[in-house]
């Protein structure tokens, strides 16, 4: 079953193509990544999906809704979780009230009930607690460090925090932009066992972009991999890997495949 | 009919001079991305050494003009690398208020050391007025915006064609890629604030010639704001044009309004002006948007 | 000496003053707030009347410019249509004190939400230069609005009263102050315990992925916008009721510069830091005007240097706390706090 579907997109920045008539569509709680080369136009796609960017041609959909002209904050609270590319934390917050953001959307306090606080707002507050600290904090294993301001925290963890934000919105799709950029093989691991158990646990579908082909083998069921703004294919990682198009585009043409070094 | 005419050209000359005092704004702007709340204070500053250099060491202007040109490179230099060397990299709102912060330090030591009382130039230009018509022309303001103009177009040149001018649009471009050519980004941001604290000083002399000089004379910086909203931050054209704009139309306004409201609606209209402008176009009217990433 | 915490409950992990030893010095510090009048001399009361008049309108730019983000050259102004829908409401509508107090602040937020609002879609400078303008426009209606405010020339007013308790002298109007302070300070600190206060950091902080995390960054810069100048007209509607007179040379720009010098000083993003920031700006000028008392013996123009003198060390005290202690004084408080925590025992 199609939880979203992009349906032609078109993307263009002062006359430069970023993404041209893209369409795929991501199954109800599988693992879908999109690969392809810098400046492929891989995150622009999420943007466009989690709506930070208006695509010029084309459309949205999730669970059968048209998206394209719904403002990013409502998309947020349809469950569209979000990770980014270069951390995006609140570093004026410790890491709970990082996470707790993330909730934003599922709580009520107004502004009146904010201010007075005592009550209804107390209450939430402390379910919320209670919830992030049982199903988020304890599975991605950041005790330690939930009272820590996020900017001295290591990357590795920035990352992780950055996680449980986004699973605190209990998003249906989570949007993740490379999740274990920069992280070391261990690291790399960890944050491969959670997307895995998010997808179990949580019932999410995950779409995310890596550069990690290792990973995106191992993980993901299906893969979409775009080169100048171009679908050139998708499918399971293994026909992905056989595909002929792929292999140029990422080895170049096999002419040149001696000479050149594999960018994966 | 005369009247309006009148104005516009008055009006038409102030703005020239303002174009000058935005000049000032813009060129550290352009290459620092600093928005320096006290331009009119080096404006204020300018027009005080001049008048001391005038009135109390009797110096002939001749001798003034470079003198000040040589302290406000010196006020630039001074304020690039005491206060703002140490701000690199902190966020916007902290550096615009480090030049409110600034703005308050000059002012207060203007009255400290020169009064708050009104003090008004020796004449530097013939008093004739210039006479166009039927429209007449006040020959400080007449001769001020010619010197202005001057001014302007050197900057203009020197920008254009001078080794320093072109490295410093080299810098406003692109920060890293003029490091990797050899560019000095540092020197460059000291020399940008030498030249942004010349073209102000230069145009409060000029101001101050034709209204004399007090503290609060560092106020009329604050229509720097329309000018460059009006002309986009960045643009030495735009801060021209801008700077003729709000000259006529505060000069208008003051005109046919004044009367009626007792005087301050001169100095009100293009702010609000301003204001009308932003609720249209929230990035001013020749400004870009920039492409946001994530 | 305090060893440890030992929470049992999310709620005292969440608490604000966490442990006993805080608790015990807040009731300290309350019962030395009510007995200071009774001990005080007539100066130290209007000191302390103005401190905390100054203190309301110090949390409120903070919430809009260190919380939020959002800078404001216009705060005096806001804080001055309180005081002008105070003077004006008690003086030709003969309304009371109490009811006059809540107006002034809606009418505040009202023009706090006209300005801020069309411009929520600015950003930075934008916004800077437009609050900057509504500054401008707003000191013009004071002035020129003659049949309503009175002009240059501006208005008094009588004594407030409470239900016929007339507030005719500066101990009575203390616990007044002292009253609204504290009800200003535990609101502002309450709204940052919920996703209120947690929106407008996170727009500070990140404004495409606060939103992105389903913030309506409208909503909540509104937000952000109102109560600012909500708590600016309630510190205005109190100056006014205070000093019994309103001008408008009392808010200009430089004013509005005087309250961003405050919680750049006391520390941005901190209520505590709005608190200490507006007390020591009502104290500084005191402490210079003492000074130049003693010089006057010596250079009789001395007293002239006052005002300069005052923006001399206001613009360097924004400089020097902005380049060596972002901060503020908040996180100087913290570090000594910190240090005396485990004092002797540091290590």
């Amino acid at each position: 079953m199609k939880i979203l579907s992009i349906d032609h997109i078109s993307l263009s920045f002062g006359g430069l193509n970023v993404l041209s008539d893209v369409s795929f569509d991501v199954n109800q709680g599988e693992i879908f990544a999109i690969i392809g080369p810098n400046g492929a136009g891989k995150t622009s796609i999420l943007n466009i999906i989690s709506g930070f960017y208006r695509p010029e041609k084309g459309k949205v959909f999730f669970n059968g809704n048209d998206l394209t002209h719904m403002p990013a904050d409502k998309r947020a609270a349809l469950g569209m979780g979000r990770t980014f590319q270069n951390i995006a934390l609140y570093h004026g917050m410790s890491v709970l009230d990082n996470i707790k953001l993330g909730a934003h959307y599922h709580l009520k306090t107004g502004l009146m009930s904010a201010l007075w606080y005592w009550g209804a707002a107390h209450r939430e507050e402390m379910e919320l607690r209670k919830k992030i600290e049982e199903d988020i904090i304890d599975f991605l294993e950041i005790e330690s460090i939930r009272n820590h301001p996020v900017s001295a925290l290591a990357y590795g963890l920035q990352k992780r925090v950055e996680l449980a934000r986004a699973l605190a919105m209990r998003p249906k799709v989570l949007l993740m932009d490379e999740p274990v950029a920069g992280m070391n093989a261990e690291e790399t691991e960890d944050m491969a066992r959670f997307i895995l158990d998010i997808k179990e646990e949580y019932d999410t579908t995950i779409v995310l972009i890596e550069h990690d082909m290792k990973m995106i083998m191992d993980i993901s069921d299906r893969v979409l991999v775009l080169n100048f703004g171009q679908a050139l294919t998708h499918g399971t990682p293994k026909e992905v890997q056989k595909h002929p198009d792929v292999i140029e585009a990422y080895l170049g043409k096999k002419k040149a495949k001696t000479n050149r070094t594999a960018i994966i | 009919m005369d009247i309006f005419l009148q104005l516009v050209a008055s009006g038409f000359l102030v703005g020239g001079i303002y174009a000058l005092i935005a000049l000032g704004f813009v060129l550290i702007y352009k290459a620092t991305n600093i928005i320096n709340f006290a331009t009119g204070e080096f404006m204020m500053i300018g027009a005080y050494i001049f008048y001391s250099l005038v009135v109390y060491l009797k110096l002939s202007p001749f001798i003034g003009f470079p003198l000040v040109i040589i302290f406000a490179a010196i006020l630039g230099f001074l304020v690039e690398r005491l206060i703002l060397r140490h701000m690199l990299g902190q966020p916007n709102i902290s550096i615009i208020m480090v030049t409110i912060g600034l703005s308050s330090i000059l002012l207060g030591l203007a009255e400290i050391i020169w009064g708050s009382s009104f003090r008004s130039f020796p004449p530097l230009f013939p008093r004739k007025p210039i006479i166009l018509g039927e429209i007449v022309l006040r020959s400080n303001l007449f001769y001020g915006f010619l010197m202005a103009m001057v001014v302007v177009a050197v900057f203009l040149l020197l920008f254009k064609y001078a080794k320093v001018g072109v490295a410093m649009r080299a810098t406003a471009n692109d920060q890293m890629a003029a490091f990797s050519m050899g560019i000095n980004v540092k020197t460059m941001f000291t020399i940008s604030w030498a030249f942004g604290a010349i073209a102000a000083s230069l145009g409060g002399i000029i101001i101050g010639n034709i209204g004399g000089v007090q503290p609060t004379l560092g106020h009329i910086g604050l229509k720097i704001f329309p000018i460059v909203i009006l002309g986009g931050l960045d643009s030495i054209i735009g801060a021209v044009i801008g700077g003729f704009i709000v000259g006529i139309v505060e000069n208008l306004a003051g005109g046919y309004l004044d009367p009626y409201f007792h005087g301050g609606v001169k100095d009100l209209a293009p702010f609000v002006v301003l204001i009308f402008i932003l609720l249209i176009k929230p990035h001013g009217l020749f400004g870009t948007k920039e492409i946001e990433r994530l | 000496m305090h060893i440890g915490d030992f929470k049992e409950t999310y709620a005292s992990d969440q608490a604000v003053f966490i442990n006993a030893t805080s608790r015990f010095w807040l009731g300290i510090l309350f019962a030395l707030l009510i007995l200071f009048p009774f001990v005080a001399g007539d100066y130290l009361l209007f000191m302390a009347n103005l401190a905390g008049i100054t203190i309301i309108g110090a949390v409120g730019l903070n919430i809009l410019t260190g919380f939020a983000g959002l800078i404001s050259l216009g705060h005096a102004a806001f804080i001055g249509v309180g005081g002008y829908t105070a003077a004006i409401l008690s003086t030709r509508f003969d309304l009371p004190f109490l009811l006059c107090l809540p107006l002034s602040g809606l009418m505040a937020a009202f023009f706090g939400i006209i300005v801020g609002g069309p411009s929520l879609r600015l950003k930075g400078l934008y916004l800077c230069i437009a609050t900057l303008a509504a500054q401008l426009i707003l000191e013009f209606i004071f002035v020129h609005w003659e049949s309503m405010t009175g002009g240059i020339r501006g208005m008094n007013i009588s004594p407030p009263d409470i239900f016929g308790y007339v507030l005719d002298n500066d101990f009575k109007f203390y616990f007044v102050t002292l009253i609204m302070v504290i009800l200003c300070v535990t609101f502002a600190r309450n709204l940052f315990r919920t996703r209120v206060g947690r929106a407008f950091i996170a727009i500070r902080d990140r404004d495409i992925s606060a939103e992105l995390m389903g913030i309506n960054l409208l909503r909540y810069k509104t937000y952000a916008f109102a109560l600012s100048s909500f708590l600016a007209g309630i510190s205005g509607c109190l100056w006014v009721n205070f000093l019994k007179t309103i001008t408008p040379e009392h808010f200009p720009l430089l004013e509005s510069v005087r309250y961003l010098a405050m919680i750049i000083v006391g520390g941005m993003g901190s209520i505590l830091g709005s608190i200490l920031g507006a007390i020591f700006m009502t104290i500084v000028p005191e402490v210079i005007s003492t000074i130049l008392g003693f010089l006057v013996n010596i250079f009789p123009t001395a007293m002239s240097f006052l005002f300069p003198l005052q923006q001399v060390i206001f613009g360097l005290l924004i400089v020097i706390f902005l380049v060596f202690e972002p901060h503020g004084l908040a996180e100087i408080w913290r570090r000594i706090k910190n240090y005396f925590h485990l004092w002797p025992f540091e290590h």
